[in-house]
């Protein structure tokens, strides 16, 4: 492939697509300059290609072939149709805040009588305030992954989330991305958490697609600080609609004896990719971080997660469960870093793919690198097809072959949905995953 | 109309030919016995039956209730009455024992018409069912089959079959694995189910079993066709000779 012609295509689509958006992007001075150097890191590489080491199975080059324009501001007809879509999805009891076409819905929202402790603004507000500190937040990532790069030049909204030290939050917050259905186009959101020392929180974030939204694409990253002794429990479910495309990047970072239970489906989307980088950065920190993958048709899905081990008496869990029908594609990618000084480091990684047709794949990739001597790590990959015995077992109990499997993929999804500790959004993931199977027919 | 007809039956896994030309009839309230030396076909004869994949059938038919058996998916003679009560029972982890009972006993309901049964309704029953067969509640929580002894096992068959009240029960060597106290418990529940409406096929290599499941009749398979039939003395016959005779006459 001639790498440097084909980033020139897609660069040159792309400088005047960032030109023309540039007016319609918040903040000015050092996040316009910021901005810019994120624009110019990301024109020097263009889509991630399969040459790329961390992109080698997703190569988005040829998948995705270009970034489509930046999404026009919600209509009055696009809002209706948002909410429209959000009825179907609501969950009861959360806080719900609402980014249409990648731009804050106030009026999807319920952003005001905060309790006591929380405090939410907009990333447009954020960037446009000159508020130094959250800024700084903001703009944390680096350039060297291109989409993320990508991501910091062109955001144009998200959620700015702060939990004061201490405060524990009743009321899950509820962060939804919808695709109202307009022309073909691309949402850049970036979301900041910021959880104080000794607080508590829990976030869902979902991606759907009103009725008639087809090709479209998402941009969205996810910054996240947990203090010391504090605890966030997270799900995301990518619920997204089959053509479109959902690129998603998340930094985590823990205090000392903070806690992070994530939990990840996806079931939507044609071609997804969620990468996330969970840090520590204080000792006795604990990350559980599981998914699944629920995939037919000719979607991909990729899951890429990067556990910094760089303090010692952390531990770290990952259980991912990939269910694959037809010539579906999902990729599992699980890297564990344990640095000199992470001693008493105890970090386990299990991935397991069940394939259900001929044409199906699962790519797992774990990665264990270890530089300290005095630690427990370990990681296991399985990749396999249903037991036939088991299903005929069930059948001769007067199943069919799609309720059969059935069981059985929620008996195999189970464990990775297991490990979620919180009941409610337990149940979040139990319904998603039953949406997909009951769509299987 | 027999419960039960099978004719001529011939069958091969691969390209070898296991049952060839298999006739036996069974009528509602019988109880048959089918025995025979190890790869004789007694075990093909079940899976045909109760339709596992595999298995290619080149001549003969089933009729069940005078219906083309061959014809139905395994789910479809299941919901028609017909149970396979398996040698090796499998385990399935992380499908609860409940949720697998629930839902294959609502399968079966549904195929045939018939209403769901109710939560309050359908735990009633288990419970019952359970407690005659002396199968504790804990083990109705814990994942199909899994941890179960060889005897939890085979009461966990004979625990579903209570459930589902099929018409025809095969029991494929129940007593394999089971030692003479857990096999008296599985036969106890076995013999609590006989009745005139239903019947039972019970494959054993051994006439220990026919202590303690009387059959009223007795066939004896060798080299994949029926040899000989007769009455229960016929089980003590070859209990005191042994399968050789019929070794040489097949």
């Amino acid at each position: 492939m001639n790498v440097a012609l084909a980033k020139t295509e897609t660069g040159h689509a792309l400088s005047d697509a960032f030109a023309v958006a540039r007016d319609r992007l918040p903040g000015a001075g050092k996040v316009a300059e910021a901005r810019q150097q994120a624009f110019e890191a990301y024109e020097r590489v263009g889509l991630p290609h399969r040459r790329i080491e961390d992109w080698k199975y997703t190569d988005l080059r040829a998948l995705m072939r270009e970034v489509l324009p930046l999404a026009a501001p919600p209509d009055a007809a696009a809002l209706k149709r948002a909410a429209a879509a959000l009825k179907l999805h609501a969950i009861a009891g959360v806080r719900r805040l609402v980014l249409v076409d990648g731009v804050f819905a106030p009026g999807l929202s319920e952003a005001g009588n905060l309790e006591k402790g929380l405090g939410i603004r907009t990333l447009r507000d954020v960037l446009g305030a000159g508020d130094a500190r959250l800024q700084a937040q903001l703009l944390g990532p680096e350039n060297t992954d291109s989409m993320v790069a990508l991501n910091s030049a062109m955001m144009t909204d998200g959620i700015v989330i702060e939990v004061a030290d201490g405060a524990a939050l009743t009321q899950p917050l509820h962060i939804i991305h919808i695709a109202s259905g307009g022309t073909p186009a691309a949402m850049f959101t970036r979301s900041l958490f910021v959880l104080g020392n000794a607080a508590s929180a829990t976030l869902v974030e979902s991606y759907i697609a009103a009725e008639g939204a087809k090709v479209y694409q998402v941009h969205d990253s996810l910054i996240v600080s947990i203090g010391d002794s504090a605890r966030l429990d997270h799900v995301r479910l990518i619920e997204d609609g089959r053509e479109a495309f959902n690129i998603s990047s998340s930094q985590v970072t823990l205090g000392a004896k903070a806690h992070f239970n994530t939990f990840g489906l996806t079931s939507g989307s044609s071609v997804s990719r969620y990468q996330a980088t969970m840090a520590f950065d204080g000792e006795g920190s604990r990350v559980e971080t599981n998914g699944v993958n629920l995939l037919n048709g000719r979607q991909h899905a990729d899951t890429t997660l990067f556990l910094d081990h760089a303090v010692p008496n952390c531990s770290s869990r990952e259980i991912f469960r990939a269910v694959v029908d037809d010539r579906g594609h999902s990729v599992f990618q699980g890297r564990i870093i344990v640095r000199p000084d992470a001693q008493k480091t105890d970090a386990k990684m299990m991935t397991r793919a069940l394939l259900l047709s001929d044409e199906a794949e699962a790519d797992n990739k774990p990665e264990l690198e270890i530089f300290a001597d005095d630690v427990t790590c370990g990681h296991g990959a399985t990749t396999g097809a249903l037991d036939e015995s088991l299903l005929f077992y069930l059948r001769a109990r007067g199943l069919s072959e799609k309720e059969a499997q059935a069981l059985l993929i929620q008996a195999f999804v189970g464990e990775a949905i297991e490990s979620i500790a919180s009941d409610s959004l337990r149940e979040l993931a139990i319904s998603a995953a039953q949406r997909w199977l009951a769509a299987r027919g | 109309m027999p419960l039960l007809e099978v004719k001529n039956l011939q069958v091969r896994v691969e390209e070898r030919e296991i049952l060839h030309g298999l006739s036996l009839t069974v009528n509602k309230g019988e109880v048959h016995a089918i025995m025979g030396p190890n790869g004789s076909g007694k075990s093909t004869l079940s899976h045909v039956i109760a339709g596992k994949p595999g298995y290619e059938v080149t001549g003969g038919e089933i009729l069940f209730n005078g219906e083309d058996l061959l014809e139905m998916s395994p789910d479809a003679r299941a919901a028609k009455g017909v149970f396979l009560a398996f040698q090796y029972p499998v385990e399935i982890p992380g499908v609860a024992t409940m949720t697998f009972l629930r839902t294959a006993l609502n399968a079966q309901r549904k195929a045939r018409g018939e209403g769901e049964y109710s939560t309050p309704d359908f735990l009633k029953k288990v419970r019952e069912v359970a407690a005659r067969l002396n199968i504790p509640q804990e083990m109705l929580r814990r994942g199909v089959n899994v941890g179960f002894s060889g005897g939890e096992k085979k009461r966990n068959e004979v625990l579903q079959m209570a459930l589902f009240e099929p018409s025809l029960c095969i029991l494929d060597e129940m007593d394999s694995g089971l030692d003479i106290d857990a096999l008296r418990v599985a036969a106890d529940g076995v013999n609590a189910l006989r009745s005139p409406d239903r019947a039972m096929v019970v494959i054993t290599h051994y006439q220990r079993l026919l202590n303690y499941i009387v059959p009223d009749f007795v066939h004896v398979m060798s080299k994949g066709r029926v040899v000989k039939s007769g009455g229960k003395e016929l089980a003590l016959e070859l209990e005191a000779s042994g399968y050789a005779q019929f070794e040489d006459a097949a």
